[in-house]
């Protein structure tokens, strides 16, 4: 059984993963069982019965019912369908019961990242950092369309809502790293909106919550900036070859550095740090021809360093580009 | 049967007489060949869905091309084939003749039906023109307000064709009422027509909701009324709940003509009387009602409450048991026969494994702790492929051949017709049965690209998967379009059959009363019903397949 769960599901790491694969099992079993019934009864009948040459054609048999045996066919199913109904229901129970001590995390859905904000008022994109064996409730939101937040190995998933918080908690076993996905589509790059879990033990986690935020004061500003066009999320929509995605590659935008730049209402703009400041900050003002009006602004999410190593990683890729 | 050579195909003759014909045969043939051509358009586009899929990075179509071509598969295989197919087609051809009727109760009625799904047809081909659409069939609001894709053209598109769908249901149910032949009473019905009437009575009460909630999209995004909109003032939740309300019970308008189908094939293949008429019978008006509550079982993850959730759950199982014992009935049905294995017995034996698979992968979505993982995953779509694809499209393929010789008195290659119902069986599990593999392992639908999940391991594990998929997708489309086209080709002049054909020995009235093809007016003279339609145990009809 554990060969067999490690083939068809990912790993179980909240405490509830396995009662769920259990009731899998269930029905699976079941199944299976029924289906056999089906198929060998089919196949069965169909070549014993089957018509050959040379047989004459002449009345069938008027047989056409029997209750018992149909009687049969309604009450098992039922009995077994019932206590998957209540399996069904008794493990969502489970799943919804937020334990007391919960830590609770803020999730922000946005065309095409996550968002999260830590009760001590540290933030992260698309990385959520949780410690192990401590209940996390997750509070969900979007700030445009729908979306949905699935954690694969939490056998957990929710939908995130412009109009409502909708609430979903985990626990985790291990530590590791683990995939979020969007599960409701949401446009363009819904198949980009990709998170990580990342669960720590918990002393490591007090240390990651303690530095996060300052851990990178002392990184260079290109290196800085490099860094954080992955952990921003910024490489869902800009790529750094030069191929357009959603919004334009940065190479791009480097190599018109102190160039004009048409945007969609027919006017230009000159390629600078000012201009680049507030692409980020309110992209809504200023879209380049071609694309459309979809970038969420960065306000809040990057304080002034973070927006100074953006623009001085941007810069450098026309550079490395040229060599 | 008779003297003279008059049939529908050729009486009277030019194409005017097709454009403004009332006969419910030749309506029948027009939706049919609609029907065809956009399974073709959808169907290309699966398969070039499932070519980009091969490979997870977005190098055969971007991902907004991607977007597009998933949303018009569903739209179009949904909305102007699966639906229109087996009541538009099969359904308008038969039905009358079933009933030992001269034509259906309004003919002209009829007509415009079938005008008003080539309109909602024009719209979807304008939308293919435009540049697409990539909300999903779903039209899930919020999105669906702000998508600069070509909405609105869909939602009217969807819109038209649903009247098209509510009066073919109002049309069909005054005929089953109405006219009946003299002495063929509601028990001596073939069951094909119980499930044609059930599938009406959804029809007529379900489509206008979709229809309402068409026309409220298109009104948000017109006029900026705050209906869904969040940020208009309205609620993307209530969207879901009008959408599904409409489509659950869309499934059984997709679901049971097949069951009907499957039930007149089995019988006559078997040359054996039905298993449990009265009970499938019946089972088809009991699904057809609950089919109405249990739309919530969409949305458990939406956030509805903890009761909604229980209710649904509760009630989605009471669907399953009905579809179950008709499962037991048609498989009962050949015990003691004569079973042949022709081409709509292949096919129907298809839909016996694949409609099973189908049922029972629904039980592990039903329950609500295991949807929560399993929701918009892969395993919901082999679980609706199997449905839809291995039961709807598998049974009307099985009642295409059945049928075939009745409507056209040509007969194809049943050597041919053979090995494609096999190859059709065969690429369709190659296709879905990983799929379910893909859900376990949490692949979300509606994804252009799979490259950049954060696990190498795990996209190659997926791309393993996809891969089989698509070389298995090949075998099925390549048999479907061969299958199709050795009909097609049976159409030749040179192949005749004698009018009196009855190439499987069918008792039901289409077959033993008029010829093959029909006369314009179905009989020349009102049909005497001698025997029920599967009296197998009393009367023994020849199969004559003669040239």
């Amino acid at each position: 059984m554990d060969r067999l769960t490690e083939y068809l599901f990912p790993k179980q790491v909240s405490s509830f993963a396995h009662d769920i694969d259990n009731l899998f099992y269930f029905i699976f079993y079941a199944s299976i069982v029924l289906f056999l019934i089906v198929v060998i009864g089919m196949v069965y009948l169909a070549i014993k019965y089957r018509f050959k040459k040379g047989d004459d054609i002449r009345l069938t048999s008027s047989l056409d019912h029997n209750n018992t045996l149909e009687a049969m066919f309604f009450i098992i199913p039922l009995i077994l369908v019932m206590i998957t109904f209540v399996w069904g229901i008794k493990s969502y129970l489970d799943m919804i019961t937020v334990p007391d001590g919960a830590i609770e995390i803020q999730v922000k859905g946005q065309k095409w990242a996550w968002i999260y904000d830590y009760p001590e008022g540290q933030n992260t994109m698309n990385e959520l950092v949780v410690p192990m064996d401590t209940p996390i409730k997750v509070i969900l939101s979007s700030t445009d369309v729908l979306h949905s937040f699935y954690i694969p190995v939490m056998r957990a998933k929710m939908d995130v809502l412009p109009n409502r918080y909708n609430v979903m908690w985990f626990d985790a076993n291990q530590p590791g790293e683990y995939p979020i996905f969007c599960t409701e589509y949401c446009g363009t790059s819904h198949s980009g909106m990709i998170g990580k879990l990342t669960v720590l033990p918990k002393k490591a986690y007090e240390i990651w919550l303690a530095e996060a935020g300052s851990a990178d004061d002392d990184l260079p500003l290109e290196e800085l900036g490099e860094k954080l066009y992955t952990k921003k999320a910024c490489n869902t929509c800009h790529t750094l070859d030069g191929t357009a995605l959603v919004g334009p590659s940065y190479l791009e935008t480097s190599q018109m550095w102190g160039q004009e730049r048409v945007l969609d209402n027919g006017s230009s703009v000159v390629v600078d740090e000012n201009y680049i400041r507030s692409s980020m900050l309110e992209p809504q003002t200023q879209i380049v021809a071609g694309y459309q009006n979809v970038m969420p602004t960065y306000q809040g999410l990057l304080n002034d360093r973070e927006l100074d190593a953006l623009i001085a990683f941007l810069k450098t890729l026309k550079e490395d580009s040229q060599i | 049967m008779s003297g003279t050579n008059q049939n529908y195909l050729t009486h009277p003759k030019g194409i005017m007489s097709w454009l403004l014909t009332l006969d419910h045969k030749r309506i029948g043939l027009m939706y049919l060949f609609g029907g065809l051509f956009f399974f073709f358009i959808g169907g290309l586009l699966a398969l070039g869905m499932r070519y980009a899929l091969a490979t997870p990075e977005a190098d055969f179509v971007t991902n907004d091309q991607y977007n597009s071509m998933y949303t018009l598969h569903g739209a179009i295989m949904i909305f102007l084939f699966i639906i229109p197919a087996i009541p538009g087609a099969l359904g308008n051809i038969l039905l009358p003749l079933m009933l030992g009727a001269k034509d259906v109760a309004f003919p002209r009625l009829n007509l415009a039906s079938f005008y008003l799904y080539t309109i909602g047809a024009i719209f979807f081909i304008y939308v293919m023109i435009s540049g697409g659409v990539d909300t999903g069939w779903t039209f899930y609001t919020p999105y669906s307000t702000e998508s600069h894709t070509n909405v609105m053209g869909t939602t009217m598109g969807v819109f038209i064709i649903g009247f098209s769908s509510i009066l073919t249901g109002l049309n069909f149910i005054a005929t089953v009422h109405k006219m009946r032949t003299p002495g063929l009473t509601w028990y001596k019905l073939p069951l094909f027509v119980w499930a044609l009437y059930g599938t009406s009575l959804v029809q007529i009460t379900a489509t206008p909701v979709i229809a309402i909630t068409m026309v409220l999209l298109m009104l948000e995004r017109l006029l900026g009324i705050g209906i869904f909109d969040p940020a208009l003032g309205g609620d993307p939740v209530l969207f879901q709940h009008f959408f599904w309300f409409y489509s659950h019970p869309a499934v059984y308008i997709m679901i049971l003509p097949a069951f009907g189908i499957i039930s007149e094939i089995i019988p006559v293949h078997s040359r054996k009387k039905v298993w449990g008429y009265k009970f499938i019978a019946y089972s088809t008006l009991s699904i057809a009602f609950i089919g109405f509550l249990v739309w919530g079982h969409h949305m458990f993850t939406s956030g509805q409450s903890v009761l909604s959730q229980i209710i649904f759950s509760f009630i989605t199982y009471f669907v399953g048991i009905p579809t179950g014992v008709k499962i037991f009935s048609w498989m009962l049905t050949m015990y003691r026969g004569q079973v042949s294995f022709t081409p709509p017995m292949l096919y129907a034996l298809s839909f016996l494994f694949l409609f099973t698979i189908g049922g029972l992968t629904g039980i592990f979505l039903g329950a609500v702790a295991l949807d929560i993982h399993l929701h918009d995953t892969y395993f919901v779509v082999a679980h609706f492929h199997y449905v839809m694809q291995g039961g709807t499209i598998v049974a009307f393929l099985g009642g295409l051949h059945h049928w075939w010789p009745k409507s056209f008195g040509k007969m194809y290659n049943q050597t041919i017709a053979n090995i494609c119902a096999i190859g059709v069986f065969i690429g369709f599990n190659g296709t879905f049965f990983p799929q379910f593999l893909l859900g376990l392992r949490g692949m979300p639908r509606r994804y252009a690209t799979y490259d950049a999940l954060g696990s190498e391991e795990l996209v190659a594990q997926y791309a393993a998967t996809h891969g089989s998929s698509t070389f298995f997708s090949g075998i099925l489309g390549l048999s479907i379009f061969i299958g199709v086209m050795n009909l097609l080709w049976s159409l030749r002049k040179s192949n005749k059959l004698d009018p009196g054909t009855n190439p499987w020995g069918a008792l039901t009235m289409e077959w033993t009363h008029t010829t093959s093809p029909p006369h314009p007016h179905n009989f020349e003279e009102e049909p005497v019903l001698e025997h029920g339609p599967y009296d197998y145990d009393k009367v023994i009809v020849q199969p004559t397949l003669k040239k």
